[in-house]
């Protein structure tokens, strides 16, 4: 029987975020009464963050698998096989409750983790991306954490030393108490050289890396699964501290030390840190792990079991060692300044066996606290869909190039390079496409092969309808890495949602999961890895809906790839895709007329294919100058963006459609892109869009210094490249909020 | 032409380093972990490269500045080896006293990358020979402590005895506070050692070598250091 000096009432079970039913489990688990040391792993385990509990059943109902698939979800991040033996690891993640409550900590240390998750498989980092959601531009906070968040992910990612090349940031007053801060590593190993963290083998060392132990962070992942009230603020001494110092140093160690073939499995310490990693190493490896306490590194005195098992402090790894290679990896470690530790062993009791000062302060089973932890399939209701919205029925406030002028300089669409420049993007000298674009392009070593990496989610879209939202979600990552050339190839998805126990919430995320799996099934276009956020509420009110998707597609040969940007006058303006003027929920009926209503703009999958597939091998032909995919803003804004990438204008002749000219010029209907083309080959890919079945219209030219449109005072691309640039360092830099 | 490029805990170019060096000179430059004691015998060129040493703790590349081998890269600068220190090495070398002057926080006070224009302030050193006296390069920075600054005294001396290697500029080679990135004093990008031989820089010459990647005006400041060691043979 197991000491206790701490009696375990129903309170402290409640406030270690176990419901009654799970604590009876838990009671029925063991045989007996758990020490406080064990409530707390079990807090740590079962909690949503790290069981996925409410969340796991419909997970399974994705794509995980596909020809390019090495390792799906369930390890520290998923695995794809680009050719010639290369593999990319890659994952997001999200530290969104950390970041609100300390944004340059919070983010920062999410970045390490991502980081972690990556390299811990054997991956050297090669791209970080992020996906930012903040509240309105007028909270009283939005500033502050904008500045934070920015400021931390700069911090870690640009000392750790890997180019961060794109992402997304947006502003809605849904995320006013609740901020999204989703982290994506994606790194570079040999296939057949990739780290797991199963563990294999009786009796051999478990050895802990990195920085010491402290009390940081305890109780983070717990935090991380509640909803948040007014208190918000005093949970700051569980969000961790982060040093990419130490991390740089473990990068180089932990890879230095597989190379010498020491290492059997590895898991990095993130949520739930010693618990979690642990746990995972023995209940994949279906083997026990005992672990002796008083052989952790600690930094501070007088750290009890409880603290060292929950304790979040940063930068530091587990690892099973081959038998016989402790001291080789010993010296390794040495040498780069880290912490070396034999703390336990593997055993063959499934069960998993804490000890510290010679007592035993936690005895239990470890398949039922790892991968057998609770699953709950949660009630929930579908969410309601609102009907289309008609072109005629919007009235057009104002005249359309006012009102592309207010487009391009609103917080949603203006330039985000106050963000990206603080960001060091060209680090490792393989940067082709860099921050801007639609999607980045990063060469594999000295190529010719590239990455296009992207983030992507259109909120407003899923909060009005789940299932196509997260259709679209899919579909406009898939589209975005197709804009520059790439075969997208998989994708990790960043689920971030309300609280799973409200029926509306959890029925908002089971349809967007199932709109995310149809497209990924029609866009073969699996998901390798992934996480879930839920309880992303503060005083009763969710977030909008927000399944960020990170998409990873390559390039064959990055010579052949397109941007956006207009290379030549004279060049014609093709538009492919069909266009309906479809206004409901788009950027234009928000920010020009005020309203929020009506359907998103359906998705046709295999209208989505078909040209997508056309204009990706377009661009491998060769005959495209510039490309880009028409998202928030509809035509209109695309068609400003491309110029003022160029510093060209363009002389519009005809509108897209056959609708009302701000529905034309501002809907935002799918699976379309604008390229340009040498005037000389319109013949040649006219002939290539019929035999393909895809719709292609010739809409002008680019010319000269204005955007012209019939019916339009034509406007400089000077003034709108201002409003483009002005609106972020302005509303940073001020006191006032100038939107 | 042998290179020698110095790797301290939290560097993070010196891959990109060496790799200019491999793609401009053809030869594989050698990896010097701090903790040696000589240089490779030999060394011509010793490159100081950008990074986070020691996480940037303390202050930018002080704590790098007291390693082992910057005794042995101080008695190398003192018999005429060339140094090129960029970014986090132009702060060591600051520390370590082979150039005068401090980086101090950018004036915006947070990290800046973008590209960036140089004026090149002079051609006929052992670093910029293959450029002309100012032409406007194109490079890349990316720090949050690169702002120039020295007694006056010391920047009198710089300025009358042209040690100012390259100032910043915007792409038609104009001097103005828009085009400089963390508000050096006189816009100074690089200095100069008094014999010439040892330039300290913020900027990144060593991502600017490659046509896909931003372009390839970087390439010309390892031209010239091959180029100067070729004469000196």
């Amino acid at each position: 029987m197991l000491k206790n000096d701490v009696a375990i009432t129903p309170e402290l079970v409640a406030e270690h975020g176990l419901k009654p039913d799970e604590y009876q489990r838990l009671l029925a688990l063991l045989g007996r009464e758990p020490s406080l040391t064990e409530l707390g792993i079990v807090s740590a385990m079962w909690n949503e963050h790290c069981s996925y509990k409410s969340s796991r059943i419909h997970l399974r109902k994705l794509p995980t698998t596909g020809p390019c698939v090495i390792q799906g979800p369930g390890e520290n991040a998923g695995v794809i096989d680009i050719g010639d033996g290369d593999a990319v690891v890659f994952k997001m993640e999200s530290h969104n409750h950390p970041s609100f409550i300390e944004p340059y900590q919070g983010a920062a240390t999410g970045v390490g983790g991502i980081l972690r998750d990556v390299f811990t498989m054997g991956a050297r980092p090669i791209a970080a991306l992020n996906a930012l959601r903040f509240g309105a531009p007028e909270h009283p906070r939005t500033r502050h954490l904008v500045s934070g968040v920015v400021a931390g992910i700069g911090g870690y990612g640009n000392s750790f030393g890997v180019p961060t090349v794109g992402g997304q940031l947006g502003f809605d007053a849904s995320y006013d108490g609740n901020i999204l801060v989703n982290a994506m590593a994606v790194g570079l190993a040999r296939k057949d050289e990739i780290f797991y963290a199963a563990a294999s083998g009786v009796g051999n060392p478990i050895v802990y890396l990195g920085s010491k132990t402290g009390r940081d962070g305890i109780h983070g992942a717990t935090m991380a699964s509640n909803v948040f009230g007014a208190d918000a603020h005093e949970k700051r001494p569980t969000v961790q501290v982060g040093d990419p110092f130490a991390e740089k140093l473990l990068l180089e160690a932990c890879l230095e030390i597989m190379a010498k073939g020491c290492v059997i499995a590895i898991q990095d310490m993130g949520a739930a840190g010693l618990t979690c990693s642990a746990v995972e190493m023995g209940a994949k490896g279906d083997l026990g792990v005992e672990l002796d306490l008083d052989k952790v590194p600690c930094r501070e005195t007088g750290m009890i079991a409880y603290e060292m098992m929950l304790s979040e402090s940063q930068e530091r790894m587990l690892m099973v060692l081959r038998p016989g290679k402790e001291e080789e990896a010993k010296s390794v470690f040495r040498k780069w300044g880290l912490d070396f530790a034999v703390i336990g062993r593997t055993t063959d009791t499934r069960r998993f066996v804490v000890k510290h000062q010679g007592e035993v302060m936690a005895d239990m089973p470890i398949k039922e606290l790892g991968d057998e932890a609770p699953v709950y399939d949660r009630p929930f209701v579908k969410p309601a869909v609102p009907g289309a919205v008609e072109a005629a029925d919007v009235a057009a406030p104002c005249s359309n190039m006012q009102a592309l002028l207010r487009l391009v300089g609103s917080p949603d669409l203006c330039s985000k390079r106050w963000v990206w420049e603080q960001y060091d993007h060209l680090i490792l000298g393989n940067t082709v496409l860099p921050p801007g674009g639609d999607a980045a392009i990063v060469r594999v070593g000295d190529g010719p092969k590239a990455l296009a990496l992207t983030c992507d989610v259109t909120p407003r879209y899923v909060a009005a309808d789940a299932f196509e939202g997260g259709k679209q979600a899919v579909a406009e990552a898939w589209r975005n890495l197709t804009a520059v050339g790439a075969l997208p190839l998989a994708l990790t998805d960043n689920l971030n949602f309300g609280n799973p126990e409200r029926a509306e919430v959890m029925g908002q995320f089971v349809e967007a999961l199932r709109g995310i799996g149809e497209a990924c099934r029609a866009l073969e276009f699996p998901v390798v890895s992934g996480n879930v956020s839920l309880y992303n509420e503060t005083h009763g009110r969710s977030i909008s809906p927000t399944p960020t998707i990170g998409g990873v597609g390559l390039l064959a040969d990055v010579r052949r790839h397109a941007t956006p940007a207009f290379k030549r006058e004279g060049d014609l303006i093709l538009l492919i895709g069909d266009t309906y003027g479809w206004l409901g929920q788009s950027v234009y009926l928000r920010e020009i007329c005020g309203r929020t209503d009506g359907a998103p703009p359906p998705v046709e999958l295999p209208v989505e294919r078909r040209n997508g597939d056309f204009v990706r091998a377009l661009i491998a032909a060769g005959e495209v100058n510039a490309a880009h995919d028409l998202s928030d803003g509809g035509f209109l804004v695309a068609l400003a963006e491309m110029a003022m990438a160029g510093g060209f204008g363009a002389k519009i002749t005809r509108l897209p459609g056959e609708t009302d000219a701000h529905a034309a010029l501002f809907g935002e209907d799918q699976a379309r892109y604008l390229v340009t083309i040498d005037p000389q080959k319109l013949e040649h890919v006219s002939a290539l869009a019929l035999a393909d079945g895809v719709v292609l219209t010739i809409l002008g030219t680019v010319s000269g210094s204005k955007i012209t449109v019939p019916g339009e005072a034509p406007i400089e691309v000077a003034s709108l490249r201002d409003a483009h640039e002005s609106w972020l360092p302005r509303f940073m830099g001020s006191g006032v909020v100038t939107h | 032409m042998k290179s020698a490029v110095i790797r301290f805990p939290g560097i993070n170019r010196e891959d990109d380093a060496a790799r200019a060096l491999r793609l401009v000179t053809g030869r594989n430059a050698e990896m010097v972990w701090h903790g040696e004691g000589e240089l490779p015998s030999g060394t011509d060129l010793v490159v100081l490269p950008g990074g986070f040493s020691y996480g940037d703790y303390l202050r930018c590349g002080a704590i790098a500045a007291r390693s082992p081998i910057m005794e042995a890269v101080g008695v190398h600068a003192k018999r005429g080896g060339l140094v090129l220190a960029i970014c986090n090495g132009f702060q060591i070398a600051c520390e370590a006293g082979l150039l005068p002057g401090v980086l101090m926080r950018n004036a915006a006070m947070h990290f800046v990358c973008r590209f960036q224009h140089l004026r090149v302030e002079r051609a006929d050193t052992p670093f910029a020979n293959a450029y002309a006296r100012h032409q406007a390069i194109k490079v890349c920075v990316a720090h949050g402590e690169g702002n120039y600054v020295a007694d006056e005294e010391t920047l009198a001396r710089l300025e009358r005895e042209g040690l100012v290697a390259f100032r910043y500029c915007d792409a038609r080679g104009n001097l103005s506070e828009a085009a400089n990135p963390n508000g050096a004093t006189n816009a100074i990008a690089g200095i100069y050692s008094e014999n010439l031989r040892v330039l300290g820089l913020m900027p990144h010459p060593e991502n600017l070598v490659d046509p896909l990647v931003g372009g390839i005006d970087g390439r010309g400041l390892f031209e010239s250091v091959a180029s100067a060691l070729v004469e000196a043979a």
